[in-house]
């Protein structure tokens, strides 16, 4: 029985989300990844990953831990450097770079590819200077330009209200929701093209969790969007398209990759059917 | 129903056993440091009784034989000398700290952090000794008479320079790698992420090591001693020769008899009272610095 024929028998939603992703395949993905492997010093922790991300789209990742899914988030933007010892090979574009040509731009790239960690981890500096500070460094000198863009960021991850009379307080001071919420207004403050989410959700409690959730679903049209996340059900609500990670001889490789509701309503390997009845992983 | 066997050290026992012992550790530690400025000042009694406490700021000079107490020149001898150090060790050592954690490669960084280590672990007198025999001299060929000012900053600051180095390196790692990694997925340099970042998050514990420094120095006695020369004098300039407080004492302490050795113990009391206020204004800063935020 093919993939598709047990989508037709089984869920009519998913038939439609794979219309619309057959839609999508027509554009070139923002992000993709040909063939990529990385190693740290010789030690192999990805292996031959091909996986497109789409512009305006939520990409999940899941997976069991130590598949490697963190990892294949810090190869886009090359974030694997900051440990020594990496080695990439393969291919990752991002729009129309090239990330692993030893000639690319990184700090363009990273301005471009914003990364939200699992861990709200704003710097030991005000609110505003958590903002103005990036801002300034990638030379926005113009006062009013610097505030309007720090208000907007506020305002789209909804932290403006809450914080707009504090603004010269110490941002280590906010809650854990708020501090990962500045935490994407300061990625979004660079205006990026695409965000990379590495369990967002994960050290905040549930209701912090559904509003960092809501936010990610709320910039979905903007962003090429990829979430790494343990949790299967909120894989399920936000994201278009999901892509399984596991662990094959202590290496990562990707299992499986689909639009969201096929994929879970009708996957194509006996692993994945496994890992999402929660028999596995 | 629950029921448990009576142990001899149950443990809420055995906890109360380590709040007494832990009580007590902290206790001694405390006590330790009142005794030491009982005896401090029973021992400066007689002088601080005979001559009163002004006349260590107003009388003409030192002549504790003939009863003329005046501190002041060795107060300032003993502050300059301090401060001239923690000049020129502070920025070298801080600066060296975020050498040896952003930018010097792994196995650079590894034997750097050992020879600073080494550097911490050379007893002062032997500091002192290469003062007198090689700065000493350099400093006397450009202006006599070579022991000064200049020369105890120098070997100070070499004293001092590791503690500074290695405090201030280990505060740098105690900064978050998460903020460190954020830094660097927003793009930011190298130079800007050490400087707003990682200086301002360190501050504290490189505070903590330049105070540990400050306290050194003050309180430093052979080696300076060996390299400024021994003249009772404020210096005028960095090549004038001075004495510090703690020189004082060991110059004079082994013939100094009555009232010329309780005004020793008054220059031990002025030299622990210049060490506490410092902590007490390092206290005050580090307070504000963790309420401030850039």
């Amino acid at each position: 029985m093919s993939g598709l024929e047990s989508v037709i028998s089984l869920n009519r939603s998913a038939l439609e989300a794979d219309a619309a992703a057959r839609a999508d395949e027509e554009s070139p993905p923002f992000i993709e990844t040909r063939g990529l492997s990385l190693a740290y010093h010789g030690t192999p922790v990805l292996r031959d990953i091909s996986l497109p991300l789409r512009r305006g789209r939520i990409t999940a990742l899941v997976g069991p831990s130590g598949a490697g899914k963190s990892s294949f988030l810090n190869c886009i933007n090359r974030l694997t450097d900051l440990a020594g010892g990496a080695r990439l090979s393969g291919a990752i574009r991002v729009g129309d770079c090239d990330v692993l040509d030893p000639r690319t731009d990184l700090i363009a790239l990273r301005r471009r590819v914003g990364m939200i960690f699992q861990k709200p981890n704003p710097f030991p500096l005000s609110i505003w200077n958590n903002l103005a500070f990036p801002l300034r460094e990638h030379g926005l000198r113009d006062k009013a330009e610097l505030a309007a863009r720090i208000e907007r960021s506020l305002r789209d991850v909804g932290l403006w209200s809450e914080v707009h009379a504090r603004l010269r307080t110490p941002a280590q001071a906010l809650s854990g929701g708020q501090q990962q919420r500045l935490c994407i207004a300061r990625a979004l403050a660079l205006q990026p093209e695409a965000l990379l989410l590495d369990e967002p959700c994960s050290a905040l409690d549930p209701i912090a969790s559904g509003v960092v959730e809501d936010l990610i679903v709320s910039l979905r049209e903007r962003y090429t969007l990829l979430v790494v996340t343990h949790n299967l059900a909120q894989a399920r609500r936000i994201a278009d398209y999901t892509a399984l990670f596991w662990l094959r001889d202590g290496v990562g490789v990707l299992v499986e990759y689909g639009a969201t509701a096929a994929l879970f309503a009708a996957p194509r390997q006996a692993i994945t059917t496994a890992y999402l009845n929660g028999l596995r992983g | 129903m629950i029921s448990s066997s009576p142990s001899i050290l149950s443990p809420s026992r055995s906890d109360a056993l380590l709040r007494a012992t832990l009580r007590g550790c902290a206790a001694v530690a405390g006590l330790i440091l009142v005794f030491i400025f009982l005896f401090l000042l029973s021992a400066a009694w007689p002088v601080l009784r005979e001559a009163g406490p002004w006349r260590f700021v107003t009388d003409a000079a030192w002549h504790p034989a003939e009863g003329l107490y005046q501190l002041l020149p060795m107060v300032a001898g003993t502050l300059y000398c301090a401060a001239g150090a923690l000049l020129l060790a502070v920025p070298l050592g801080v600066l060296s700290a975020v050498f040896l954690r952003f930018y010097a490669p792994r196995p650079l960084a590894v034997v750097y952090r050992r020879l600073v280590e080494l550097l911490a672990g050379i007893p002062s007198v032997v500091y002192g000794f290469w003062g007198l025999v090689v700065l000493v001299p350099l400093i006397a060929a450009w202006q006599a008479p070579g022991t000064s000012l200049l020369a105890g900053v120098w070997v100070l600051a070499l004293m001092i320079l590791p503690t500074v180095a290695l405090t201030a390196d280990a505060a740098l790692g105690a900064v978050p790698r998460d903020t460190l990694r954020a830094a660097a997925a927003l793009g930011l340099g190298r130079w800007s992420t050490v400087w707003r970042i990682a200086l301002p998050a360190a501050r504290a514990g490189v505070l903590a090591g330049v105070v540990l420094a400050a306290g050194r120095a003050l309180g430093e006695t052979m080696a300076v001693l060996m390299v400024t020369g021994n003249v009772v004098a404020v210096p005028d300039s960095v090549f004038a020769p001075l004495r510090t407080l703690a020189a004082n004492i060991a110059l004079e302490m082994a013939y100094a008899m009555d009232l010329h050795r309780a005004a020793l113990f008054v220059s031990g009391l002025v030299l622990a009272g210049l060490v506490a206020g410092l902590m007490l204004l390092a206290a005050r800063l580090s307070g504000e610095s963790a309420h401030a935020s850039a």
